[in-house]
């Protein structure tokens, strides 16, 4: 029993690391511009297809493809936000919200016309064999994705302590008006928050290539856990991000373990409506009121 | 003499020239027979509407050449429902009302087929569908036929083989939607029958990331074999998690994974794994008397010059559909009914499928040597012996 | 007046339009009407977001299938309890999820929304499964059926028309001025008196009742329901059927329904790129019409008038 129940945990944790990632993306995002965006699923799916094209397709290292399919995802969030967000007069928030799920439609049907409708595999990281622990398997990809996202988690902490330009952030989403009052160029912090949380997007999807199989539509379902992860754990805090993460992963993990695998989603999602019963602000969260 | 020897052949010759050009004004004049095609071409299951809508296309082009039917030509005319019933139905309509079709052939899904069963119905219209689902042909409804071979023959080859290998108690993992809900009732109805015990029954979500929970928990049973029901890639990511948590039990998968894709996406992962499938992955393994084999001699080599790409076998049910419903139509004139009542009379016709003997009390016609059962040996198809 | 000029209008296209396509095509945009009505009371007036609608859509689809296939009852006799069922569970879905809001309560209504599906999906020995549920009976008026486009056109537009009336009706009402009053400012609303708790709490039963009636409506028409007609995706394309045509406007409901719901047929003919065209459109459409197509298209039409009178006025040379 043990022995499964680590097993379990090792999966829910994989997945849950995973999730993470995805929903820190959406909750830098939220906590600099107050916005949702729809289309961070796609940018998973563009980290995940880039990936397999530039490391499996041309060849290239493993660090390279990385770096470049991660930079490829955020000048795509960089672009989002000009060409679409920035231009909207009187901006209400669901009309962004909208505005990204034509985008989330858009980027699907480009990257089904760019790698077709069939979906694509991607060998682990590295090719060491799974580790065994009591009984249980951890594979390397596993740990990779655990390593990762720690190591991702970090540096943000870093730049939002250290850096003059992470503390701008941090004030923007604090007060944005006061903010611009003390010379933050909120409108740069915007597009930067931009880039960070599509190439966040887009580490989730590298991470997750070699575990599944990619494919122009692997977004949707992806981005709704990385949302939900994001809300369990309250907007705007990336703590908040990992627990709420790891916490639906393992949920569900153990939900397939314990009850049943046909039931896992809506098992997952009770017990987040409970804790949000509990919590209406998430589990880190402050509390805030958005209205539409 | 030679004079008039050659004005009568100048006659004849003239003759015959007017007579086959009436003969061909005739077959141009003559309205063609629109045949109305609905298939997931893009969406979720676009691995099946796609080559079925390129099948379909295929098809009628090869019976045009020889001339059509009874001098009529057949055109095409083919929607997408992206794998939604309620556009499917909107198609059907539109099929029905606006183009004015003699016969829809289509969907690719059982959803989507059962959505617009009720409407051809009531329009007269026959349908042959290339759906898998037993729903659709059981019970017989009167203008209902399918070509996409039930559930139930793909688990009677997986069973017979198990038998065979001595193998009892048995775990199966499902995809959550209709083709994995159809496997999974066929895997549990007919277990008994073969002495058959399944221990622990999984399911997954078609766009899981990954599933070594369910695999976990299924292992922990102790089944002898494991089946797994399912189309890409999510069966892939099975082999894969199965093979990295170093599960030794012969995998079985369903045929809906049977395509070249698979083995692409599952890789050294698939070593070893058996399969039901029709007899298109091992066209060339077949034995020379095989009635099939120059069909799908035929049927691989046209789609993949006309294509470029490499066949599977989904597009073969709409292909069959198309020269089912040729072989029905003559002498029909177009007339619904009797192209129904034709349709029941077709038998012995071998098709890309299988060999199709519909029957008032058969609107699926296909027998047990539909399927074949294979195995993945170094990145390729084994047929194995019956 | 309004309102009798909507009702001759629906009568003439019944009467005009003759093929059955089309027929159905505007049956599904009255279908889709009635789920955007509902949510639009809901987001429009209340301000609280649902992402979880189509549950309820799917309540009153599976509600009836289910009562009119294993039961053997008669639709006209499972409309009530159907009705009675979805006005139950929203009653009891909104006494907690009410105390959400924005987009948390967007996530609890997503999770409600997941919930239901699972449940419309494993309940099979019920709800038919994934394959779907089969042999749900058409409508009839005394041994009439309503199941030809025609009828079926007829009484779809009816219930719109109704649930029109219902709405300006509520929208006029000091309900309705509370309701904006919520949306304007919860606190300032509640500091005038107004019990904003439970007042939240029966528009979304309300809008839930809406989309019960039409997934009632959708199981009849079609016959046949299966899970995915009721996924996250359905209620996702209610919200935007809400905002492209207008949040706050009843007639906005209509319209952004209409376009939603003709535009993918339209867009067919871009085959592979449908998805890409149909993306940019909505992203262009929220961009350039922020308010919505109904506010977006008066302000063009004032603006043009605008200019017009200008132009006229203006001294010619």
């Amino acid at each position: 029993m043990l022995q499964e129940v680590l097993q379990y945990f090792f999966s829910g944790v994989t997945n849950g690391a995973i999730y993470a990632v995805i929903a820190l993306g959406f909750t830098m995002l939220f906590g600099t511009t107050g916005l949702i965006n729809f289309a961070q699923g796609e940018f998973v799916m563009l980290g995940a297809l880039g990936l397999i094209t530039l490391w499996k397709g041309l060849d290239l290292p493993l660090w390279l493809a990385f770096v470049l399919s991660t930079a490829g995802v955020a000048a795509t969030g960089l672009l989002l936000e000009r060409l679409a967000i920035r231009t909207v007069r009187k901006p209400h928030p669901i009309v962004l919200v909208i505005i990204t799920i034509g985008a989330s439609i858009l980027l699907k049907g480009i990257a089904m016309l760019a790698w077709g409708k069939d979906a694509r595999s991607a060998p682990p990281f590295s090719r060491h064999p799974p580790l065994e622990v009591a009984g249980a398997t951890l594979l390397s990809q596993s740990i990779w994705i655990i390593v990762i996202v720690v190591l991702v988690v970090l540096a943000l902490q870093a730049f939002y302590r250290k850096s003059l330009t992470g503390k701008a952030m941090q004030a923007c989403a604090i007060n944005q008006k006061a903010a611009l009052l003390i010379g933050i160029p909120s409108e740069r912090m915007t597009l930067l928050a931009f880039a960070l949380s599509a190439g966040m997007g887009g580490i989730g999807g590298i991470l997750v290539a070699p575990v599944t199989m990619s494919s122009y539509d692997m977004g949707m379902l992806l981005g709704l856990k990385g949302f939900c992860a994001a809300m369990l754990g309250g907007l705007g805090s990336s703590w908040g991000a990992v627990l709420g993460g790891m916490l639906l992963g393992i949920l569900e993990a153990l939900g397939v373990g314990l009850f049943s695998s046909s039931l896992k989603d809506a098992i997952a999602f009770f017990l987040l409506l409970g804790i949000l019963y509990l919590r209406p602000s998430g589990i880190l969260g402050e509390k805030a009121v958005h209205r539409f | 003499m030679r004079q008039t020897e050659s004005r009568w052949m100048v006659t004849l010759v003239l003759c015959a020239a007017v007579m086959l050009g009436m003969a061909h004004s005739h077959a141009w004049a003559k309205e063609p027979y629109r045949i109305g095609g609905v298939f997931s071409i893009t969406g979720a299951s676009s691995f099946l509407g796609d080559p079925e809508k390129k099948s379909m296309e295929m098809a009628i082009e090869e019976i045009n050449a020889r001339g059509g039917i009874d001098g009529h030509l057949l055109e095409a005319v083919i929607y997408d429902d992206e794998g939604d019933p309620t556009k499917a139905v909107l198609n059907a309509t539109k099929l029905i009302s606006k183009d004015n079709v003699i016969a829809i052939i289509g969907p690719s899904l059982t959803p989507t087929t059962l959505a617009i069963v009720p409407m051809v119905e009531k329009e007269k219209i026959p349908l042959i569908s290339c759906a898998a689902g037993i729903k659709i042909t059981e019970p017989v409804k009167p203008f209902v036929f399918k070509t996409a071979q039930s559930d139930v023959l793909a688990v009677n080859a997986i069973y017979s083989h198990m038998k065979k290998g001595k193998l009892q108690k048995i775990g199966i993992i499902t995809v959550a939607n209709a083709f994995g809900e159809s496997g999974q009732e066929q895997l549990n109805a007919q277990a008994a029958k073969y002495g058959i015990e399944i221990v622990q029954s999984e399911s997954f979500g078609a766009k899981d990331t990954d599933m070594t929970a369910q695999l976990t928990k299924l292992r922990s049973a102790n089944p002898q074999a494991i089946v797994c029901w399912g189309t890409n890639p999510g069966p892939a990511v099975i082999s894969k998690n199965i093979q990295q948590m170093n599960m030794k039990m012969p995998l079985y998968q369903s045929h809906g994974v049977a395509s070249p894709k698979f083995l692409e996406l599952a890789g050294d992962a698939a070593e070893g794994t058996y399969l039901p499938t029709g007899k298109i992955l091992v066209t060339g393994q077949l034995a020379e008397g095989d009635p099939q084999k120059p069909v799908l001699q035929h049927y691989v080599q046209e789609f993949e010059k006309k294509y470029q790409m490499p066949v599977s076998g989904f597009g073969g049910y709409a292909y069959d559909a198309v020269h089912i419903l040729a072989k029905a139509l003559p002498g029909t004139e177009g007339n619904k009914e009797k192209i129904r009542d034709s349709l029941e009379k077709v038998r012995g016709l071998v098709g890309v499928t299988g060999t199709f003997n519909f029957s008032p009390t058969d609107h699926n016609g296909l027998g047990e040597d539909a399927f074949v059962m294979v195995q993945i040996q170094k990145g390729n198809w084994k047929l194995l012996e019956k | 007046m309004r309102q009798f000029t909507f009702a001759a209008a629906i009568l003439a296209l019944g009467l005009t339009v003759s093929q059955s396509y089309h027929l159905q095509l505007l049956t599904f945009i009255g279908i889709h009407t009635l789920l955007a009505l509902g949510l639009n009371m809901l987001m429009g007036y209340a301000g609280q977001i649902s992402l979880g609608h189509a549950a309820f859509y799917g309540l009153g689809a599976y509600g009836t299938g289910i009562l009119t296939v294993h039961w053997g009852f008669s639709p006209w006799a499972g409309l009530p309890l159907t009705l009675a069922l979805t006005f139950v569970v929203a009653f009891l879905v909104a006494l907690p999820m009410l105390k959400l809001s924005g987009y948390y309560l967007g996530m609890g209504t997503l999770g409600f929304g997941m919930i239901a599906f699972v449940v419309f999906r494993e309940w099979s020995s019920l709800t038919g499964g994934d394959s779907g549920l089969v042999g749900i009976p058409a409508l009839d008026v005394g041994g009439v059926s309503l199941s030809s486009g025609k009828a079926g056109y007829f009484l779809v537009w009816a219930c719109v028309l109704l649930a029109f009336f219902a709405c300006e009706r509520v929208v006029d009402s000091r309900v309705g001025r509370a309701l904006r009053a919520i949306h304007d400012s919860e606190r300032a609303a509640a500091a005038m008196g107004i019990d904003t708790s439970r007042l939240k709490v029966w528009v979304f039963v309300f809008s839930a009742l809406l989309a019960s009636l039409a997934g009632f409506l959708y199981a009849h028409l079609v016959t046949f329901i299966s899970p995915n007609s009721f996924d996250f995706l359905v209620s996702v394309r209610i919200v935007t059927m809400v905002v492209i045509g207008g949040m706050a406007s009843i007639w906005g409901s209509l319209l952004g329904a209409a376009v939603l719901t003709i535009l993918p047929e339209w867009l067919h003919v871009f085959t592979d790129y449908e998805m890409v065209v149909y993306g940019l459109i909505l992203m262009t459409i929220m961009i350039f019409l922020p308010q919505g197509l109904t506010r977006g298209i008066l302000d063009i039409h004032e603006r043009s008038k605008r200019k017009d009178t200008a132009a006229s006025s203006a001294p010619r040379s």
